[in-house]
């Protein structure tokens, strides 16, 4: 597809410029452009918003395990850990080059109380704690190698969606939404979800736009009751009146629009038939009720209920409907030891809630024939450390960013495919690292793009995602 | 967007510059060179490609043997041409993976160019600002002044000619929403137009400039490039105290401060002599960095990141330039070298502050708005902060000599017997909602009640007689508390802000409070400081030897003995700061003796080690013993205090301001930009800026530079950028557009100018009336170009489709802030109001449930629920949604222009949500109430008034017509009463385009 195409439908997405079809004012797609801040700098200059290369991948659903998961309780089972339990970890894990958050010299190391089984013709391992995702063993594509630079969970959240640790930059939704557009005709092309007690660190600065044109960043829709603020019609407005109400705006706005030839005004005109339309859309959305039993039963989901499980759900539902990047962040995992934040109980009961829906999505994507060019991404912000962290009596962990698991389904990833090896003690990656920017560089190979050439210009200076690093690791794919 | 506008004015210009023209290398050939070669033959050392630059004549030039790259005056014979349109795919410039091939007409250009001889050009922004005489126009053509005649010579040159001027009320609604982001009352639009009088609009523009809301409109537009908010930022994202440094915004544009004053005062107002406290209000500009609270952060980390935040905001801010670009490198386009990079960030690798900790002023609210004039209250406000500025400077002198006093005092009394203390007995105890066993050692052991909880705890009568001069509190364990801790908090813990000591009616002063340990952050003299917004608390640091869940002691001293006589003595136990961290057991006991609250043995302990010597925390424990002691502080603030209510300002808060760390920290070089890699190597670097500008004014004293040179350098008249930026960003305001497009970037890949010669001549002139940009606002709005039509010109289009050559006015979307202030304004319920703390308007439910903490959101009632939009409190994890749907950005860096997008999310804004339908409400009931129905002509006065009102116009035959109707199908619909019914007109009308539009 041609360049100017492409971006006709980057902009037709529903977040972006409604005046496609005007045909009567083809002049405002050029006047327009003059007036949103340089929106389309980066198409115009580079056509970079043209694939690449064939895309295996139209759509992303991305499971952001918020807080970062335990990968020694739950993928990466170490028996040489497990020998030295309770031992103090040798000086060398203390390099005066490296800091961990909160943990020093002196911890001691921790092996973990959970049970691992193999799974699958692939023979992954995984923890007692995980019982559905090990049915789904042969769908994804396990990387126990994952690397990332920052071990605090805002900066390292930033860096996991924006390939930075300082905020300001376009999440990796954005870039994807800018690179192929979105199909959505009445939804937002990047929709964020979240579960848990609280919100993940870092907040909007994880779904922003960052220099890309604001109609990219993601939207965040609430799990029950309204999806979108102001999505309601005030109070004692029934349907019909709001009918009216746009009707009569709308023949204001044309009448000025006659006046002055604007064509902002044309597209004002049609956000707000847009809005009207998805007062009606938005709520059916969410409609969970709508879906069979069997399939609420195979995502433990209840309608109504705010949950992961329904979260998960949702994100199919969003897809179906044309959005192209589903983010769900569930909190919080971030089990330093302590009453409430521990390897016990506390990661068992996240581990009930995300389990099941998890492996549900992917069977459910599957059967629909979606799995094949929706990619699937589970996982935290970094992982957490092989020595405890006592607190109050009760074990956890550090942050780690040296090693930690996560899994990629659909899309071109290799099935059943395990990368990577960590060493005795799941320290450091001893074969297959994969860099958060090679994950970026490869999950945008996947949905047609070169992360070198995906680009936009902002204060002089072509930006990317990958910035000046990463590598589209081949032997992820299949 | 630039490569289009580039080409689009290449066109427009073309005519000019056809076949006999030469060949300009700004204009023409510097573009291709950018955009194609330098990356690899520009001024990056590191990333230079065989050893060639084709950023500076003579090296390229020079021949090494094969050729020369460049041979003038023969094209043919350059290496050059024969690389840039060779055949050869490996062999052919640009290489294949760095782009397409040039196109056919700059390879022209690259042709024509050489052979005339391939002149270089400095770039056009990095040449002095030049002051060109304004050209000749046609009779017949109108002009208001010399803008006029730049723009219209290059209309002239294209064929076109320029609008007539927009009527009157639309050029009223226009130059009202510019100079102070309001519409004008029907009564104002009415007056205008019918003044005739040709001096009737310049009067409008006097009047505006010297609104109070002038400086909120464009302190507004300063403050998204300050990356102003009333929050830290990252995750915690907690409140902060900025707004006295908005406020001063404000004040400094109001007063209409000349530019280069305003520039020396935000970035080096602390080190002016006889530095004001206003001055070091202004230092604010540069704390509004973000803060980063987490747990277990690496403060250095984050005080690196707010340092490079400061060059980055520098640089786009005042020379439009791209300089963080050179954080990591040499920067690939403009001559910024990797070392020059960290020379600049010397200048602020200086500042103190460390991630959340750093200086602060004591500023009170309406302080700043006060009038300019002294006035006896003033000059004792002015003096009383003085003077507690003076004991807080003096504070490290001060200390030493009591230490001094101290020492000699404590040895002649080393052989003092311990005090005896007497358990008090209780009587009772009680609470809103605790209960309260006394137990038989006389400690009062509570059950948990409700949050933030008030103890009052009567003793039993005292032996009459009885003398008290000091008291004791044992936090003591007890079995039935959580963890067997002290406290009521689920981990043991107990937050006390404050105790206070009653012998009847008589408050009994305590001058000093000790504990056996305290919490970091939590200092027992919070007890006893009469702040609601400090405590004393009991958990322990990571490796500590102290414990939290033991028995605890606070000893508190009175002033002087006191005699109990026959008084019942009371003790008030406050928990103002944390909910569930109140008090779960304690005992009081009395001494005589005034015990010295210094003969703690920790602290003399500490006492006792030479300064340099002791630990932070043995550091920490003196200098709060001093300052809960420090009696002349004390005076001195409760004096100011006297002064403050005479003066009706608001509470005392602290804002954020800039000072110099001393000892001075030394600055390297990082490599790859990262903070554990200084180049020590090296060696340290100096402050300085990078060698292509001139240099600093050199220092009276010799000594390094600092921001107070930075901030000289920066409007010194020999600076070619931060006179163009200023103009260009203030142009752009008014026409939607900057003279240079890339208003960011004005380095050598940003966008050549519309109109050269019209930016210098308003740079020059900028600077020559003193840096008033209140001079510059007047010459822009009463120029013929600025008050010309905005409606769409089909001649126009063909030639100049995007307007570049200005031969309309265009039509702006209002930003978000002045959205809400039209509809506070159409509703008649704005509040003017200038300055202080945020508001909170009316905001949709659920709006933090993506944030981790639930921030504080107290919807008000009165006044501040009507306050415009500058004023609404702003989050930046979370923020005002309303806001970032209409483009507000969220301050986590530098903004210097904004975004402008037309969504279904502002109309589903625009439409339901509660404080704009609050405001439709409002308007709509104006009109009910000014024309009953017993009126003649109520409807059509109704829809009159809300159209003026929200538009400053009345409405079109047509528009009443379709009003009307409208009105008609409802009434037949559904029986919603009057209200309901006009609500519905009002709330069309602010949904129009037009409402939220200036044309």
């Amino acid at each position: 597809m041609n360049p100017a195409a492409l971006r006709a439908t980057t902009r037709r997405h529903f977040f972006g410029d409604c005046r496609v079809g005007l045909g009567a004012l083809a002049l405002g797609q050029l006047l327009g452009d003059a007036q949103t801040a340089g929106a389309a700098t980066g198409a115009q200059i580079s056509g970079a918003n043209a694939p690449h290369c064939p895309a295996r991948a139209k759509r992303v659903i991305y499971l952001f395990m918020a807080g970062a998961p335990s990968q020694f309780e739950l993928f990466d089972y170490k028996p040489e850990l497990q020998k030295h339990d309770g031992e103090p970890a040798p000086d060398a894990f203390f390099p005066k080059e490296k800091s961990f958050a909160f943990i020093g010299k002196g911890a001691k190391l921790l092996g973990t109380q959970r049970k691992f089984a193999k799974h699958g013709a692939c023979g992954v391992e995984l923890s007692e704690l995980l019982p559905h995702m090990a049915t789904i063993a042969d769908d994804a594509c396990w990387i126990k190698s994952m690397k990332t630079d920052v071990f605090n969970h805002g900066p390292a959240k930033l860096f996991m969606n924006t390939g930075f640790q300082a905020p300001g930059r376009p999440s990796f939704g954005s870039w994807v939404i800018y690179g192929i557009g979105s199909e959505a005709e009445d939804l937002p092309g990047f929709v964020v979800l979240q579960s848990g007690p609280r919100g993940p660190r870092a907040g909007n600065s994880l779904w922003s736009s960052g220099f890309l044109p604001t109609n990219l960043q993601g939207v965040p829709f609430r799990g029950t009751g309204d999806a979108i603020l102001n999505l309601r019609s005030p109070e004692g407005w029934s349907p019909a009146r709001q009918r009216e109400f746009v009707d009569l705006t709308n023949q204001l706005n044309r009448e000025r629009l006659q006046l002055t030839g604007d064509p902002e005004i044309a597209t004002r005109i049609n956000a707000y038939e847009m809005a009207f339309r998805m007062q009606t859309s938005a709520p059916e959305l969410m409609e969970l009720a709508d879906e069979p039993a069997h399939v609420l039963a195979a995502y433990g989901a209840e309608p109504g209920q705010a949950s992961f499980a329904n979260n998960c759900l949702l994100a199919r539902r969003l897809i179906e409907r044309g959005v192209r990047f589903v983010q769900l962040y569930h909190t919080d995992w971030d089990d330093h030891g302590g009453p409430n934040e521990n390897l016990g109980e506390p990661l068992a009961r996240r581990c009930r809630q995300i389990d099941q829906p998890c492996a549900a999505l992917v069977k459910d994507l599957k059967v629909r024939g979606l799995l094949e060019d929706t990619i699937v991404i589970w996982g935290g912000e970094f992982g957490r450390t092989p020595m405890g962290e006592v607190r109050e009596g009760i074990p956890g962990r550090d942050h780690h960013v040296e090693a930690f698991t996560i899994w990629v389904a659909g899309g071109g990833f290799k099935p059943g495919h395990i990368q990577g090896v960590t060493d005795d003690f799941g320290y450091f990656a001893v074969d297959g690292q994969v860099h958060v920017h090679d994950l970026h560089a490869t999950l945008l190979h996947q949905l047609g793009f070169d992360h070198k050439q995906l680009t936009y210009r902002f204060q002089g200076r072509d930006h990317r995602l990958t910035d000046v690093h990463g590598a589209v690791r081949h032997e992820l794919l299949s | 967007m630039m490569l289009r506008s580039i080409l689009l004015l290449a066109m427009i210009a073309a005519p000019r510059s056809a076949a006999a023209d030469e060949i300009r290398f700004n204009r023409d050939v510097r573009p291709i060179l950018s955009e194609h070669c330098w990356q690899c033959h520009g001024p990056d050392e590191a990333n230079r490609q065989g050893e060639l630059r084709l950023d500076d004549r003579d090296q390229a030039i020079l021949d090494h043997g094969n050729g020369a790259t460049i041979v003038p005056g023969e094209a043919a014979n350059s290496l050059l041409m024969q690389r840039v349109t060779s055949d050869d795919d490996g062999e052919r410039m640009p290489p294949v993976d760095h782009g397409p091939p040039l196109a056919s007409k700059e390879i022209e250009t690259l042709r024509r160019w050489i052979d005339e001889g391939a002149h270089f050009e400095g770039h056009w922004a990095f040449l002095p600002i030049t002051n060109p005489a304004p050209p000749a126009i046609e009779s017949g053509e109108s002009a208001h002044n010399p803008i006029d005649h730049f723009v219209l010579k290059r209309l002239h040159e294209s064929g076109l000619r320029a609008s007539p001027e927009a009527d009157k009320r639309t050029l009223l609604r226009r130059v009202y929403l510019d100079l102070i982001g309001l519409p004008p009352t029907p009564e104002e639009a009415d007056a205008f137009e019918r003044d005739t009088r040709p001096e009737a609009y310049e009067e409008v523009v006097e009047r505006l400039l010297q609104s109070p809301h002038y400086g909120e409109r464009w302190g507004r537009h300063w403050l998204d490039q300050a990356r102003y908010a009333d929050s830290n930022g990252y995750t915690i994202d907690a409140v902060r105290v900025m707004w006295p440094y908005r406020d001063w915004v404000i004040r400094a544009l109001n007063a209409d401060m000349p530019f280069d004053q305003f520039t020396i005062e935000q970035l080096a107002g602390d080190l002016l002599p006889d530095a004001t406290r206003e001055q070091r209000i202004a230092t604010g500009f540069h704390r509004n960095t973000l803060i980063n609270q987490e747990g277990g952060v690496d403060d250095e980390q984050f005080r690196i990141e707010t340092v490079m935040d400061r060059v980055a905001t520098t640089g786009a801010v005042w020379l439009g330039l791209t300089i963080g670009c050179a954080q990591c490198h040499t920067h690939k386009y403009d001559p910024i070298s990797h070392r020059e990079y960290y020379q600049f960030f010397a200048f602020f690798n200086n500042c103190e502050d460390m991630n959340n900790v750093g200086p602060t002023v004591d500023v009170h609210e309406g302080e700043l708005f006060l009038p300019e004039e002294s006035t006896p209250l003033h000059d004792a406000l002015n003096n009383g902060l003085a003077h507690v500025e003076h004991l807080i400077a003096q504070r490290p002198a001060r200390r030493a000599a009591w230490e001094q006093e101290l020492a000699a005092k404590l040895q002649a009394t080393a052989s003092t017997p311990p005090p005896q203390w007497n358990t008090v007995p209780i009587r009772s105890a009680t609470a809103e909602a605790a209960t309260f066993t006394v137990l038989e050692d006389q400690s009062v052991l509570a059950t948990p009640g409700i949050p933030r909880e008030t103890y009052l705890i009567d003793a039993a009568q005292l032996v009459p007689g009885t003398k008290v001069g000091s008291l004791r509190l044992r936090f003591i364990p007890h079995e039935s508390l959580p963890k067997q801790g002290p406290g009521l908090a689920t981990n043991g813990n107990l937050v006390l802000s404050a105790v206070e000591v009653y012998l009847g009616e008589e408050r009994l002063a305590l001058v000093a409070a000790s504990a056996d340990h305290a919490q970091k952050d939590y200092p027992v003299d919070s007890l006893i400081d009469d702040d609601s917004g400090t405590g004393w608390s009991i958990n322990v640091e990571p490796g500590s030897i102290a414990q939290m869940n033991a028995e605890h002691v606070v000893i508190l001293t009175l002033g002087s003995q006191v005699d109990v006589g026959d008084r019942p003595l009371r003790f008030v136990l406050k928990h103002e700061l944390n909910n569930d961290f109140n008090v779960g057991r304690v005992q009081f006991s009395v001494a005589e003796e005034v015990v010295d609250p210094l003969t703690d043995p920790v602290f003399v302990a500490a006492l006792m080690v030479e300064d340099a010597q002791r630990s932070g925390e043995q550091r920490k424990l003196i200098e709060g013993k001093f300052d809960a002691g420090d009696q002349d502080l004390k005076a001195a603030r409760a004096q100011l205090e006297s002064v403050r209510v005479q003066l009706d300002l608001g509470p005392t808060v602290k804002t954020m301001v800039l000072r110099e760390a001393s000892p001075p920290r030394n600055t390297f070089l990082l490599k790859r930009g990262d903070f554990l890699q200084p180049d020590k190597d090296a060696g340290p670097l100096t402050a300085g800026v990078p060698q292509t500008f001139p240099p600093p004014t050199p220092r009276a004293d010799g000594g390094a530079f600092d921001r107070f040179d930075l901030a000289h350098w920066l409007v010194a008249k020999d600076n070619p950028l931060t006179a163009r930026v200023t103009v260009n960003r203030v142009w752009m305001h008014y026409f939607g557009r900057g003279l240079v497009e890339t208003e960011n970037d004005l380095g050598t890949r940003g966008s050549a100018p519309t109109h050269p010669e019209l930016l210098d001549w308003l740079a020059w002139n900028f600077m020559k009336q003193g840096w008033s940009l209140k001079s510059l606002h007047r010459t822009i709005v009463t120029s013929a170009t600025y008050r010309q039509s905005s409606h769409a010109r089909e001649d126009a289009v063909a030639v100049d489709p995007l307007n570049l050559l200005l031969a309309r006015q265009n039509r702006l979307r209002l930003e978000g802030e002045i959205v809400r202030d039209v509809a506070l304004s159409a509703s008649g319920k704005l509040s003017a109001k200038v300055g202080g703390p945020g508001s909170h308007p009316p905001q949709p439910d659920g709006v933090y449930a993506f944030t981790q903490n639930k921030k504080v959101w107290r919807t008000e009632t009165g006044e501040g629920r009507y306050r415009r939009g500058m004023y609404t409190m702003f989050y930046r994890s979370a923020p005002y949604p309303m806001l970032s749907t209409f483009d507000a950005p969220d301050f986590q860096s530098v903004c210097t222009r904004r975004q402008r997008s037309n969504t279904p999310l502002q109309a589903l804004t625009m439409a339901n949500d509660v404080a704009m339908y609050e405001l439709a409400q409002e308007l709509a009931a104006r009109a009910l109430e000014q024309f009953p129905d017993s009126e003649p002509d109520a409807l059509e006065n109704r829809v009159k008034l809300i159209f003026e009102r929200a538009l400053s116009r009345p409405p079109q035959p047509s528009e009443l017509k379709m009003v009307i109707d409208s009105l008609a199908r409802s009434n037949a619909a559904e029986a919603s009463d009057e209200q309901s019914r006009w609500t519905a007109v009002a709330r069309a009308v602010m949904n129009t385009d037009e409402f939220i539009t200036r044309e």
